[in-house]
């Protein structure tokens, strides 16, 4: 394995590592707003807060994480990204920011405020629209060479393609179902029946979407890139084995068993993820940037994966603890049902 | 032109994010201390006051902490957004320092929800008590990674540069660069000094409120003391800073000191105004204390901005941002020297609102101290964004619609700036010390 692959294989697992713990979050906070719609927010309130309030900073570290990893074993993708996504990526940082801010105002100090908390719902479902921008330009085709030698965002070209609203919509289910996954595992775990019987119908009402979309990418993307395509292809193995899991975890899910449910979703999208990442190879940016030439010099990548194990050698006891108290922990996630 | 806009939009915007920012990154990184200080004592002196204190202090400061978090996640993918140039370059040096900090940040964030959540649920106190230190640590560690990061901006070292092609880097050297060591020790001590003040006035205040709760008097001793001795180190730190300026950024130490000519037994000079001939008036001279300051003995030669190019030159007007900061750092030394006296000869007069008042101030003065420095050492670097290797406007954006962000991110700071406030005081406001206590006394153990 050349250190090229083991530098992106390192920040693939980080994003993905943000894309299930934020989906959690996003969806956590859309479910929690729309169920003040629905009225049947006093059912799935204190669950989603037992759960997110010690974590979601957490949540938070691993985009800064995968970012500046990226530009650290990537410093190339620092002028492509920082100059083509100004704009999306800004929109993500303000909802972002709002979004934290409904922890600092609405959860450690006084209690709810109703717009707000409505806010906070629709950022859930605003965010992974919004940063979903940097995997669908990374796909090529979405910039402009300008004249001046300035490169630019092809806007009318993201807004008219239905390819990107293809993957916009694949975040948003995923996303969802994911959060109704594990947040069905979190009221099992707390044996609050209630939350649980509506996160289980989240489930499977997001679980077929998402599916549906996937397949539907797929087949799009032999339009849209066929080499890329043809990569995605020779992996049909993998999918395959994504889509197993898939059927496993609605399996367990129907059988009451909603931890490895939720272990099976998380499998599910890692197989998946990986492939994708996998049939993309080389390119970080299509076709400007592959992982070797915006690769940083070989000093700094040993030093930085030397850093990496030392972190992680902190981080895994760290969140194994964080596991243990909040997520494993019976009592505390059942002190919250008040 | 389009290019010209951009470049400057990028630095107000950036100036705006970091000023807001770093108004909770001191916090940040200096309340964990006095927390830990607080419940310390309450367990060693088996005092529910100081107990009580620590839980208080950690629950505003949360607020803060969540607000510096997404402030820090603004400026950390703004840096690329808006200087991709720079960090496409800054990236292959740098990248160390900036990946060890969101590894320290991740620690502090992972004990840190930990302990606000477990209060009351080990069955040893101390086991709880233990969790702050990864807190008091991780906050102080990604205070160094990321000032060593601003201190290679400004004396990059550990590459070198042939032919535009970066060879022979060495990561460790370009992380201990020469500005490293006086940068992060300036900034940690100047935090906890701020953190002291800010906690300190808000003790001061309800005490001018008439409030005689012994409670807040602990509180007001407690980070006075504390508040003193950093007072102390950030005074030291700072004259050796002054230090370092001269050798390697002497054109910053002459903007900071309106210092033309390079001469020998230097005068300092203090406030006043610059003509348009680069004459001081109405300024306070003291003599020989530049050379003083930079050399330890009065008839050292100090560097003149005459001497240095003038497309070099900082903006001069970050001689009163130096002032602003020093004038403050000194007086809140003599503050809090003044009280912890007069608290040793029980003097009468700290009990005068006079005195209150300007305790009240101490917090607020320090923060913008903290402002003010930045804003020195910062503009001080002008045209620089890589001292010596790159200009801001090489580094900046060329996307012009920079300005549309400029202000979407302004209003969005106001919201969480105006937010914090009012969640601030409505939190305490409605849930004073005494009611706590009550609470807590009835229930025979702490709640939450």
């Amino acid at each position: 394995m050349t250190i090229e692959i083991l530098g992106i294989s390192v920040l693939w697992l980080f994003l993905f590592g943000y894309v299930i713990v934020a989906s959690i979050d996003f969806g956590a906070g859309f479910f929690n707003a729309s169920t003040i719609v629905t009225r049947k927010h006093h059912i799935v309130n204190s669950v989603i807060q037992r759960y997110l309030s010690p974590v979601w900073e957490i949540t938070n570290v691993f985009l800064v994480f995968f970012f500046i990893g990226m530009i650290g074993f990537f410093p190339q993708t620092a002028y492509y990204f920082g100059t083509v996504l100004l704009i999306p990526i800004s929109i993500s940082i303000i909802l972002l920011a709002l979004r934290g801010s409904y922890y600092a105002f609405s959860t450690y100090g006084t209690k709810g405020h109703f717009g707000y908390t409505l806010m906070y719902g629709v950022t859930g479902v605003l965010i992974p629209a919004s940063l979903t921008t940097a995997l669908i330009v990374s796909q090529g085709g979405f910039i402009r060479e300008m004249p001046s030698g300035r490169i630019d965002l092809d806007y009318v070209a993201l807004f008219t393609s239905p390819f990107a609203w293809s993957i916009v919509v694949l975040s948003l289910v995923s996303v969802l179902f994911i959060s109704a996954s594990f947040l069905a595992y979190y009221s099992s775990v707390a044996e609050d029946w209630k939350a649980l019987k509506l996160f289980k119908k989240y489930t499977w009402i997001w679980s077929f979407p998402t599916i549906i979309t996937a397949v539907g990418i797929i087949i799009e993307m032999k339009w849209h890139n066929p080499s890329h395509f043809e990569g995605l292809v020779s992996l049909w193995w993998l999918f395959a084995l994504s889509f197993v899991s898939f059927l496993v975890s609605l399996w367990f899910l129907k059988k009451g068993q909603y931890g490895w449910s939720f272990i099976y979703v998380v499998l599910q999208f890692a197989i998946a993820f990986y492939a994708y990442g996998v049939s993309r190879y080389p390119y970080l940016l299509y076709p400007y940037l592959t992982i070797y030439d915006g690769f940083t010099n070989e000093t700094m990548a040993y030093a930085l994966i030397a850093v990496f194990i030392l972190g992680l050698m902190l981080l895994i006891p760290s969140l194994y603890l964080v596991f243990k108290l909040f997520i494993m922990n019976k009592p505390y996630i059942k002190k919250g049902k008040v | 032109m389009e290019n010209m806009d951009s470049v400057e939009f990028s630095r107000y915007l950036t100036m705006l994010t970091l000023s807001v920012h770093v108004i909770f990154a001191t916090v940040g990184v200096g309340v964990p201390l006095f927390i830990m200080l607080a419940h310390w004592l309450g367990l060693k002196k088996n005092d529910p006051h100081y107990l009580l204190m620590a839980k208080r202090w950690a629950r505003g400061y949360v607020i803060s902490v969540a607000v510096g978090v997404v402030t820090g996640t603004a400026i950390a993918l703004q840096l690329a957004l808006l200087w991709p140039r720079f960090m496409e370059f800054a990236g292959q040096l740098v990248a160390l320092p900036l990946f060890m900090e969101t590894f320290a940040f991740f620690f502090e964030a992972i004990f840190l929800g930990i302990y606000l959540y477990t209060w009351n649920r080990f069955k040893n106190p101390k086991h709880h008590f233990y969790l702050l230190a990864p807190v008091v640590i991780g906050g102080a560690m990604s205070a160094l990674f990321i000032t060593s990061v601003n201190a290679f901006m400004n004396t990059p070292q550990g590459f070198v540069l042939l032919n535009g092609e970066l060879t022979n880097i060495q990561p460790l050297l370009a992380m201990f660069n020469p500005a490293m060591p006086t940068k992060v020790a300036h900034v940690l001590t100047s935090a906890y000094m701020t953190s002291a003040f800010v906690l300190a006035s808000i003790a001061a205040f309800h005490m001018m409120r008439g409030n005689r709760h012994e409670y807040h008097r602990k509180a007001l001793s407690l980070t006075m003391k504390v508040g003193f001795i950093f007072c102390i180190a950030t005074a030291l730190v700072g004259d050796l800073s002054g230090k370092f300026l001269a050798e390697y950024q002497p054109e910053k130490l002459a903007a900071a000191e309106w210092h033309f000519e390079t001469e020998g037994e230097a005068p300092l000079v203090l406030f006043g105004i610059l003509t348009e001939t680069n004459e001081v008036k109405y300024g306070i001279k003291i003599p020989y204390a530049l050379s003083f300051l930079v050399h330890n003995n009065f008839s050292g030669v100090v560097t003149g901005l005459n001497d240095i190019p003038e497309e070099y030159h900082p903006p001069y007007i970050v001689h009163y941002f130096f002032d602003i900061m020093v004038s403050i750092g000194i007086g809140l030394t003599v503050l809090s020297m003044i009280y912890l006296l007069a608290l040793k000869f029980k003097w009468k007069f700290i009990k005068t609102k006079m005195f209150r008042y300007s305790l009240v101030a101490s917090g607020p003065l320090a923060m913008l101290a903290i402002q003010a420095g930045w804003w020195f050492t910062e503009l001080g670097r002008q045209p620089w964004i890589m001292r010596g290797f790159m200009t801001t406007a090489e580094g900046a954006t060329d996307s012009p619609y920079v300005w549309v962000m400029f202000i979407a991110f302004a209003v969005l700071y106001f919201i969480l700036l105006a937010g914090t406030a009012i969640v601030l005081t409505r939190m305490f406001k409605n849930n004073p010390v005494e009611k706590e206590l009550e609470k807590s006394a009835e229930q025979g153990r702490d709640a939450v």
